[in-house]
């Protein structure tokens, strides 16, 4: 189902293997020799579990193409299994026919045991595949012999072994991949010879075999002139936060309680605090909230961060900072659910929470990134939004996102357009601008004392008060001023047909999966149209127009239907719901299955 | 002549608490100081939670936020963290500060926010008209407790010593000079600071501390903390605690050797665990222990030429 020009391997191994440091330096290596590329580290949800059993698989998973894509794809091409484990968790994952490199060293009766496998079966299994099995560690001892360095240093020299015989295998630049592994174990060199010394003994060994490697033989792509890298969704939220208050000269409180998986940006920010980054890991998730309410309300740039229950416990404080009128940005990085659900596993079933999931009427903006680099510039225009308009922000990002990588053609920060911050720009607190922006007025400013709370509030001091029509009035009043928002988005852009009859609509983190499978469809002969949501609220005021263009509108979602509910609610439309939630990123071969029928019953019954 | 008067420090809104409730003796106790503080009313901030002790802000000529049930310390974290030029004052009560916003209270005192906690004890829930709180003593008829609260209650002052409190303290409504000298020394303490002020809400629990609180009682039934004095107590002062392998004796004035040490932790503890009828009361500085000071500023080094850098900073590679 995959287009030819593209090329899925996954790594597997245990968790200790450094799986993820191989995936990376061949990930650069395939870029640097003219691949597009897109990755997804699988990492366990148990950290280091036993070894060599099945909860302590660590993977990595690469699609590399000629041509741009979109994901890092779903069934493998090549899988390098490095015990009986890593086998038995991705094996049903590969083509048939593909490639399937073992470590024979590792494929012993008690490796199998540990695994919960019987022998028999994986040689029933491994009929279907092309199969190279290699003395994997035999061969990486033998390679670095003489280097000094201890036996177990030698065994994990194993990893480069592998990668030089990949390397080889899809005809990747061997001096790229050199010069990486040099600049990248500069302070250990007796690790960075035998590594050096295994990665050209792998490509060798791959070289002798005379394996036939014509069908991963790939042409080149050209990238716009520029400097890049690999770049992670959680990584990309960080480089934006350092990006604001660099440029703004703004300190900005970031805080969280460490929840899978947006705890990666707490970890992001801990590096930060010469670029005006201050990380509070809070005692709970309401803390976090809160501890953002209180920096903002001192001026500064607030955000915290969270996935699906801390969402949950920091309603209340969302509903203050909509009251309050303060602005701040949360990060929900999206999980399965419902309650402890699969933590490391990602979804979509978070955006009726977001847009509704507050006590009273509480309107705030909800924007989706949809992709790791959209990531970086969702957070700077989810800051704009925030302070502009006094509002708290949620960002939907989820599990896929947050872990994905692609190439990032590194920007000159000057570029970037930073939010215009002014304080104090009216003397009461609830004064307010054309768009119904308040003042944002600082503590410690002689001539602006003021009382924020959560009691309805009154007038340009924001009095307390309990007058019916006033609460009228302001109910409306915050609602207009959010719905407002909408004026500053761009215009929609439809990509693929724009002519087309029917309308595929995504939104977040589902372009890429989408964009591949309508390329697909069109391949096949049947032309959509393709919009990507990353307004979910307000929503965007073109978007009725557009929708009204086509004569049949899915929606697809990795949830049981939020924005399919909004669209048909808001504007009386058809939208059919295209479902998927198994904790995984949408499966291509699904969507292009159900769209094709879907489209060919309707041709069948009419 | 002073800098600042009472009267720059009150606001213009009307004070809407009961006729009689105990908070307006806090209210003016605050006011009166806050003057010989020598900061401006534009350098403080009070941060309250919900219940009746939450109005204080609004009363305060002075930056306020009226935030949630029991947050008020972790919004003053996030404050007092990033914005340590301001002076940031918590107002909370029993039901905020020690049941729904009891894990805030202790990472506070723990971290040791440099914020000011003035804990103001009823032991009853007043604006929600009259249920038992965490502080109720056992057997308290309330209207959710007909036959007598039946659990014990917590002591906040031994709750912030095992926090780590760096400074504790306790005063009373009836005693607002004395409370005004406790509340001058946590500001002048440089870190977290927590006092439990017992507060008589004459609606729902009148005279709950009037046995020790009121001026004729006072002498008999409380013990006043002063460093390095003795623990002197009884309506002539002719008796004195002693600290023992168990706590505290009560013994004759002329055996009450040992004078009061606010350094001393377990000592603080033994004052803490005192339970009234059998005790007389400790009002005053029981704790206070200097200790590093949780703050969130950054010292930013980096400019907008050093995020190219910091955008390449992962293993990055060119395309001609």
């Amino acid at each position: 189902m995959e287009t030819d020009t593209s090329i899925v391997i996954r790594l597997a191994g245990d968790s200790g293997d450094g799986v993820q440091l191989v995936g990376e330096q061949l990930t650069i290596t395939a870029a640097l020799t003219g691949r597009d590329v897109r990755t997804l580290p699988d990492f366990p949800a148990e950290i280091r579990a036993p070894q060599g059993t099945i909860a302590g698989v660590s993977g990595f998973q690469l699609a590399m193409s000629e041509k741009p894509i979109f994901t890092a794809g779903e069934r493998l091409d090549v899988l390098v299994a490095l015990n009986p484990a890593a086998l038995k968790t991705s094996l049903a994952h590969l083509n048939q026919l593909g490639l399937l490199i073992i470590n024979q060293d590792n494929m012993q009766p008690k490796d199998f045991e540990k695994a919960g496998m019987k022998l028999d079966d994986y040689q029933n299994l491994i009929e279907s595949y092309q199969i190279l099995s290699l003395p994997l560690i035999t061969l990486t001892l033998k390679a670095v012999e003489g280097v000094k360095i201890s036996h177990a240093q030698a065994k994990k020299a194993k990893n480069f072994y592998i990668l030089g015989v990949i390397i080889w295998l899809f005809d990747l630049s061997l001096e790229a991949c050199k010069a990486l592994l040099i600049q990248k174990f500069k302070k250990q060199p007796e690790i960075q010879l035998a590594n050096e010394k295994a990665l050209i003994a792998g490509y060798n060994y791959a070289m002798t075999l005379e394996l036939s490697r014509s069908q991963f033989q790939l042409g080149t792509l050209q990238r716009k002139p520029g400097k890049y890298r690999q770049l992670h969704g959680l990584e990309a939220v960080g480089l934006a936060l350092a990006t604001l208050s660099t440029r703004t000269n703004i300190p900005l409180l970031v805080s969280g309680y460490p929840i899978t998986p947006a705890s990666g940006i707490l970890q992001e920010c801990a590096k930060l605090t010469e670029y005006g980054v201050s990380l509070f890991q809070a005692e709970d998730e309401i803390a976090a909230i809160c501890s953002a309410i209180g920096a903002a309300f001192g001026g500064c740039l607030a955000m915290a961060c969270t996935s699906g229950p801390g969402l949950d416990l920091k309603s209340e404080g969302l509903g203050l900072a909509v009251v309050s009128e303060l602005p701040l940005v949360l990060i929900d990085v999206q999980r399965a659910g419902a309650s402890t659900g699969m933590p490391t596993k990602t979804s979509q079933s978070d955006l009726m929470l977001a847009l509704y999931g507050r006590h009273g009427e509480s309107p705030l903006p909800v924007i989706a990134a949809n992709s790791p680099i959209d990531c970086f510039y969702t957070l700077i225009e989810a800051f704009k939004i925030a302070i502009e308009f006094m509002t708290p922000v949620i960002v939907l990002l989820d599990a896929y996102l947050a872990n994905a990588a692609e190439p990032w053609n590194i920007p000159d920060p000057e570029t970037i357009k930073i939010p215009d911050i002014n304080y104090n720009r009216f003397i009461h607190p609830y004064e307010r601008d054309e768009k119904f922006s308040r003042s944002w007025n600082r503590p410690g400013s002689p001539d602006f004392i003021h009382h924020l709370g959560g009691l309805e509030k009154q007038g340009k001091e924001g009095r307390v008060s309990y007058d019916p029509l006033n609460h009228q009035e302001m109910i409306t009043l915050r609602a207009k001023k959010i719905s407002n928002i909408a004026c500053i988005y761009d215009p929609l852009c439809i990509e693929g047909h724009v002519e087309a009859e029917t309308l595929v609509i995504g939104w977040g983190s589902t372009y890429g999966s989408l964009k591949s499978a309508l390329n697909l469809c069109e391949s096949q002969g049947v032309k959509l149209a393709h919009l990507q949501l990353r307004y979910l609220n307000p929503l965007p005021q073109d978007l009725e127009g557009i929708l009204k263009r086509y004569r049949r509108i899915f929606v697809a979602e990795l949830n049981t239907g939020h924005l399919c509910q909004l669209l048909r609610a808001t504007y009386l439309v058809n939208a059919e719901l295209i479902s998927q939630c198994t904790g995984q990123p949408f499966s291509t071969r699904f969507l292009v299955e159900t769209i094709l029928s879907r489209l060919q019953n309707e041709t069948l019954s009419t | 002549m002073k800098p600042y008067r009472r009267e720059d420090f009150t606001h213009s809104n009307e004070v809407r608490w009961c006729p009689g409730c105990g908070d307006y003796a806090i209210l003016a106790a605050l006011q009166k100081v806050l003057p010989d503080l020598g900061l401006a009313p534009h350098e403080h901030v009070f941060i309250s939670g919900i219940g009746c002790a939450g109005r204080l802000p609004y009363y305060m000529n002075t930056y306020g936020f009226h935030t949630i049930h029991g947050r008020a310390p972790a919004v003053a974290t996030g404050l007092k963290a990033m914005r340590d030029d301001l002076c940031v004052w918590v107002i909370t009560g029993d039901g905020d500060a020690l049941s729904i916003g009891g894990n805030h209270l202790i990472h506070c005192l723990r971290r040791n926010v440099n914020v000011k906690i003035l804990l103001i004890n009823n032991q009853v829930y007043g604006l929600t008209k009259g249920q038992f709180s965490p502080t109720s003593p056992v057997g308290q008829i309330t209207k959710t407790s007909p036959l007598g609260v039946h659990t014990e209650p917590i002591n906040p002052l031994q709750l912030a010593l095992a926090s780590k409190a760096s400074f504790v303290a306790r005063g009373v409504d009836k005693d607002p000079v004395h409370l005004g000298q406790l509340i001058k020394a946590a500001y002048e303490h440089e870190g977290c600071a927590i006092i439990e002020i017992y507060q008589d809400c004459n609606i729902f629990n009148h005279g709950a501390f009037d046995a020790f609180s009121l001026k004729n009682n006072r002498s008999e039934h409380t013990v006043l903390l002063e460093q390095h004095k003795p623990l002197v107590f009884g309506k002539e002062g002719q008796y004195a605690l002693v600290p023992d392998a168990m706590g505290m004796s009560k013994v004759s004035k002329e055996e009450g050797q040992y004078l009061h040490d606010s350094s001393h932790l377990l000592n603080a503890m033994k004052l803490a665990a005192l339970q009234f009828p059998d005790y007389p009361v400790p009002l005053g500085l029981f704790y206070k222990i200097n200790r590093p000071v949780f703050n969130l500023t950054t010292k930013r080094t980096k400019s907008t030429s050093d995020l190219v850098d910091l955008y390449a900073s992962r293993a990055s590679w060119l395309e001609n």
